[in-house]
């Protein structure tokens, strides 16, 4: 909210030597923050109020020229005219008598223009009469700019009485402080900063003249929505009257356009006390003035054109006839002031603040009214914003008062029992009990200390007083937060992280030393980019849960894999120039069970605050949610390892993809089983499945050429990506330390045929077992298909390695082993040595 | 070989006198120091020790000398096979150490051209300075505590005491799951962690809780709908605001160094009370930079704080929401932003660099940030 500090010096007093900044920092120090200083006008130098003594109309000219004689003061006339200054003008519309305000020489108006004595039209012009255009605040008229009469004496000082030079501050008001949405609220904040006393606007009721006329009869429906509704009913209001360039000025400054003198008057009123008002035209009312439900069906043009359909949970304002206005929202375009208007009903409300919050977000519809009115006016201050209204329109606008009307249903006073020593329990040192008496008077709260727990009664400004702690938090910011001290809590002794958590972590840092790169991507997904990996229609990948409000129409869904952000990632650093790129992602994605609806339920429980939950409400909001499990996925173009000099670049492979997979095993302590996979997106002979204890928990491999076309990747890009929760929770943390024989070890080479369809870790597997227990271990170090070896056929070649416990092996134990191997294979698949 | 004499005086044996086994250990060893290579020495040794040399012809004569002659031959014999085995020794010594060091100098290469094979791998910092503060409050005894991404409204807004009307809840742009009345939402914030803690941990509750949090604003240089928090609670008896305050400064002392403290000022948080926002003092000019003009700074902007996040005293009706007595129990609550801490602290100007993925950016950190 913009805060004009001349304003805030109507009900406060803050020392003229007090700079803005000055001011916000105060502010600041009792919890609002000020997000900026403004200066109204870019004017320096001597602006002074001149009464024009003569006019001479110059003739000889192109055009009509004046030649003025203006009063600008003792002080700041010349020696040859004391108090009096010759100045030129082109504007014709002053006369004799008017109040002006003249730039005398060296004064500088906006766009960097000095003013200087000089030579025109034949006289020396000294100095320039202004108009608001000239001055910097306004621009709807060219014409000099004439101050009331007698509002000012010639000589006296302009910028105050144009409000120039003003400090405006831009302060946010956090949503539980509605009171200080006003100038009135901030003026006794700004009061309580500087512990001086606050002149309080909003409890003086304006004298009133007596009443005369008919008066519009109000009514409530509701007292629950609507407790209080006050109608001042004004007549012979002149609609051509002007709005006072200080309240212009004002609500320039505050950010408000001036519409007409009347609606100005309820901006200016509810800027200076909180009050949001409405204004209708009285003749426009038929009957009585009522706040009540809207009836299904009805409509109403609101101010802003929009034609709305109200439903029954609309709170309106309505007459006999129809509906006027949405009750503190927004006024209807029927019953608006108008530039025929002469008689004035003036609506003051007080509103259920949360009928008010509804209304607005099921409108969309946010005005300054509800604004203030969804975080709690003041109960008791209609009545007064009312008669001030009232009081400004007669007197600025020539209306006539005619009378009061109103219902209401008085509130029940809040009173809070409330400990002294609770404040510094919370805080931690001790607050002496007159301080705390002193600071909760200074909020307006009436305190009765007789007895150890004392009673507040809360002030009808701050609705947002109802508990004892949220006198607490008063105390304490007004006291001020760095008069806390700092002392650190001993918690139990820890266990550190989880054990998931370590191999979390380890798996990150496993990755990025093997050479990837990790990435964040953004869960949003789209059923294009499922197209786009060739996941089938039926795939559960699809059934992902949607959003009700996603940023982008091609990404309304979360992520149920995460190779479309790795796709996306990857292609940036394609187009960016970079052709070796491997990136991982380590994040959850959400997968519904097949019962579960991609939108959610239609009836969510929603259990009580007012104490825990139970067990079974805790089951249902967690079967709310999806299983969101951590996945890692990887994708990989190009080298992995930089290519050494004079090398040949070996792109990643297929196999790179899921050696990243077993490392990460072997780094964690699990076995994964490899076997021949088949999904979408990668490639149907080069997708490896990839199994823990046969449980299935991810794929590795080269992308299916069509998906990586689709996506614009490279060709023969590789990825992985598996279930890291599950890796994780096989982890095995204990690792069982390896019998090392030391014993002369015998190494033996074999090469098998078998088909070419047969997996070479199943010939592995059997070769192992049927070897015993002297081999100490085999590896497959090659892998022949071509003339020399039957067509279909392929040759794998095995290293394996034999060592006994106890003794040196004889040549014929170890043959003995090796040829129980090969007739195994020979057995199993049909396997020859080659 | 002569034939043995037995009427022969030994010094008659003129092979055998010490002039001339002096003048073959002379001619041996400037033989040898002469020798310029290993190879050239090995004829050396040949010539001057081979069975042909004229020291081991001289000691085949000493067989035939009378037995009282035979122990003053061999010892002069003796001496002087020694010398040149010693100077042959030092010779080879000296060769080989000169071999040696030649084929190190040939060995030499371009040790520059080592480029180009430094690991390329790369952790992203939002995981590593997750993983940072993390470690902070573990030292401090604190658990760490996750929850899931994709949260029920219950434990997003509701018990943590924003009530469906509040207007707390416009302030957070909250993305909705399937329809505004589903229930379920992206959470806005982290601290439904703190309610997870709540229900299910047992007091005290020592936790910190970073993670993945959704907000529907645009992706701009400092705006992402997706963003990172991290979020600690303590529930204990007898908590106060001053161990809030505590806490803050040694969380500001651990990322940002020695002596950096923390200010609070007044704000409003649905679940916290009271509430407050965190500032940081500038960990780069401490101060010094406000109001001079001289030594301005760019990281707090010459105003000597940066904002760093909310905090607060849990509010009791949260508490009352997940069943803990609020007459035994106090509690506090802070959070702060990962993506901003980050750009301070690293000097990141474009929220959009830890968005996209591109490698550049994440290896600049390497392992760890």
């Amino acid at each position: 909210m913009k805060v004009p500090v001349s304003w805030l010096r109507e009900f406060v007093e803050i020392p003229e030597s007090l700079s803005g900044r000055e001011v916000s920092e105060l502010l600041l120090n009792v919890g609002f923050e000020v997000e900026g200083v403004d200066t109204v006008g870019d004017v320096r130098g001597p602006l002074v109020v001149g009464l024009v003594k003569s006019i001479e109309e110059l003739t000889d000219f192109k055009k009509p020229i004046r030649w003025c004689q203006v009063e600008v003061g003792a002080a700041h006339g010349n020696d040859a005219t004391p108090g009096i200054r010759g100045i030129v003008c082109g504007a014709r519309n002053f006369a004799e008598g008017d109040l002006v305000v003249v730039a005398l020489p060296g004064t500088t108006l906006p766009g960097d223009f000095t003013i200087a004595t000089r030579e025109t039209y034949g006289h020396i012009s000294d100095g320039m009469i202004c108009s608001v255009r000239e001055l910097g605040i306004g621009d709807e008229h060219d014409g000099i700019l004439i101050l009331p009469a007698g509002s000012a004496a010639p000589g006296d000082n302009a910028f105050p009485i144009l409000g120039l030079g003003d400090e405006v501050l831009d302060i946010s008001v956090t949503p539980d402080r509605g009171y200080a949405l006003s100038m009135r609220g901030m003026a006794r904040e700004a009061a309580i900063s500087q512990r001086v006393s606050f002149n309080d606007p909003g409890v003086v009721l304006a004298d009133l003249p007596e009443a005369g006329g008919t008066v519009i009869p109000a009514a409530s429906d509701d007292y629950q929505a609507c407790d209080l509704l006050v109608l001042r009913t004004l007549g012979n209001y002149n609609p051509a009257a002007p709005t006072p360039d200080f309240i212009k000025a004002r609500l320039a400054a505050v950010g408000v356009r001036s519409i007409s003198l009347a609606v100005d008057l309820t901006n200016y009123v509810m800027f200076e006390l909180g009050q949001p008002l409405h204004a209708f035209d009285a003749d426009k009312i038929t009957g009585t003035i009522r706040a009540r439900w809207a009836k299904s069906g009805e409509t109403l043009e609101t101010l802003d054109g929009v034609q709305r359909n109200l439903t029954t949970e609309d709170l309106v304002i309505a007459d006999d006839a129809r509906v006027l206005s949405l009750a503190g929202v927004m006024g209807g375009a029927y019953s608006e002031i108008s530039e025929t208007t002469t008689r004035v009903v003036l609506e003051a409300a007080h509103f259920n603040p949360v009928e008010i919050a509804r209304m607005s977000r099921r409108h969309k519809l946010s005005s300054e009214a509800s604004r203030r009115l969804e975080r709690g006016v003041d109960r008791m201050l209609p009545p007064v914003a009312s008669a001030r209204f009232a009081e400004l329109l007669i007197e600025h606008g020539g209306a006539t008062f005619e009378g009061t009307s109103g219902v209401e249903q008085a509130p029940d006073p809040i009173v809070i029992s409330f400990d002294p020593n609770l404040p510094g329990q919370v805080a931690g040192h001790s607050y002496d009990a007159v301080n705390v008496e002193t600071i909760l008077v200074s909020l307006g709260c009436a305190v009765d200390t007789t007895n150890s727990v004392w009673t507040v009664r809360t002030p009808s400004w701050r609705p947002d007083l109802a508990a004892a702690i949220d006198l607490v938090e008063e105390v304490i910011r007004i006291d001020g937060y760095e008069k806390v001290p700092t002392t650190l809590p001993t918690a139990p002794a820890g266990r550190g992280l989880t054990e998931l958590q370590k191999l979390q972590r380890r798996a990150g840092l496993h990755l990025a030393g093997r050479g990837l790169v990790e990435v964040r991507n953004y869960p949003f997904v789209g059923t294009a980019e499922f197209d786009a990996l060739g996941i089938p229609a039926d795939d559960s990948r699809r059934h992902a849960v949607q959003l009700a409000n996603a940023l982008s129409d091609e990404q309304p869904l979360m992520r149920t894999t995460l190779l479309p952000g790795l796709a996306g990632a990857l292609a940036r650093n394609i187009s960016r120039g970079f052709t070796d790129v491997a990136l991982f992602e380590i994040s959850s994605v959400s997968l519904l069970s097949a019962d579960q609806s991609a939108t959610g339920v239609t009836n969510p429980p929603r259990p009580s605050v007012l104490q825990r939950p139970t067990a079974a409400d805790i089951d249902a909001l967690e079967a709310l949610l999806p299983q969101q499990p951590l996945h890692l996925g990887a994708l990989l173009t190009g080298a992995l390892k930089p290519t050494a000099l004079g090398a040949k670049p070996t792109p990643a492979t297929w196999s790179d993809a899921i050696d990243i997979a077993l490392a990460l095993g072997i780094e964690l302590g699990v076995e994964i089983e490899v076997t021949a996979g088949n999904l979408a997106p990668w490639h149907p002979g080069r997708c490896a499945a990839l199994s823990i204890n046969g449980e299935l928990m991810g794929y590795a491999g080269e992308l299916a050429p069509k998906a990586l076309e689709n996506l614009g990747l490279p060709k023969r890009a590789v990825a992985l990506e598996l279930n890291l929760s599950v890796l994780l929770a096989a982890a095995n943390t204990v690792a069982s330390a390896p019998a090392i024989w030391t014993f002369p070890v015998a190494k033996e080479d074999i090469a098998l045929v078998v088909k070419a369809d047969v997996a070479a870790t199943d010939v592995l597997d059997v070769v192992c077992a049927a070897a015993g227990e002297l081999l100490e271990d085999i590896r497959l170090f090659d892998v022949y298909e071509g003339a020399q070896v039957p067509e279909g056929h392929k040759s794998l070649a095995f290293a394996l390695r034999f060592r006994a416990q106890d003794r040196t092996l004889a040549a014929e134990e170890v043959a003995a082993a090796r040829q129980a191997g090969v007739d195994a294979a020979a057995k199993s698949f049909g396997a020859t040595l080659r | 070989m002569s034939a043995p004499n037995k009427s022969f005086d030994p010094v008659e044996v003129t092979t055998l006198s010490p002039e001339a086994l002096a003048g073959f250990v002379s001619e041996a060893i400037s033989a040898i120091s002469a020798a310029n290579s290993l190879e050239e020495l090995k004829d050396v040794r040949l010539a001057h020790t081979g069975d042909r040399s004229p020291l081991s012809l001289a000691n085949r004569e000493i067989g035939a000398l009378p037995p009282a002659a035979k122990a003053e031959a061999g010892k002069r014999m003796g001496e002087s096979r020694g010398a040149v085995n010693a100077a042959l020794a030092a010779r080879t010594q000296e060769l080989e150490a000169l071999r040696d060091s030649a084929l190190l100098i040939e060995e030499a290469v371009d040790v520059t051209t080592a480029t180009g094979v430094r690991a390329q791998g790369g952790r992203h910092p939002i995981t590593t300075i997750q993983e940072q503060i993390a470690d902070v409050f573990v030292a401090l005894g604190y658990q760490l505590a996750e929850g899931p991404e994709i949260e029920s409204e219950w434990l997003n807004f509701d018990a943590l005491n924003i009530a469906p009307d509040h207007p707390a809840r416009t302030m957070q742009d909250t993305f909705f799951i399937g329809s505004e009345d589903s229930g379920i939402v992206l959470r806005t914030h982290t601290s439904p962690v703190q309610i997870r803690s709540m229900l299910n941990r047992e007091l005290p509750i020592y936790v910190i809780c970073p993670g993945r949090v959704f907000r529907t604003d645009e992706l701009d240089s400092t705006h992402s709908p997706v963003f990172h928090q991290v979020e600690g609670l303590v529930i204990d008896k007898g908590i106060t605001m001053a161990d809030l305050k505590g806490t803050l400064n040694h969380f500001a002392q651990s990322m940002f160094g020695e002596g950096i403290v923390t200010r609070l000022r007044p704000s409003y948080f649905p679940f916290t009370e009271p509430s407050a926002e965190v500032d940081l003092q500038c960990f780069v000019c401490r101060g010094t930079s406000v109001d001079n003009p001289d030594a301005p700074c760019r990281t707090c902007r010459s105003e000597g704080w940066i904002e760093w996040g909310g905090c607060g005293m849990v509010n009791p009706k949260v508490l009352v929401a997940t069943g803990i007595d609020p007459e035994i129990y106090s509690g506090f609550a802070f959070g702060m932003g990962l993506e901003r801490t980050l750009m301070f602290r690293h000097g990141i100007t474009d929220m959009r660099d830890m968005v996209e993925g591109d490698v550049r950016f994440t290896r600049a950190f390497g392992l760890g940030v």
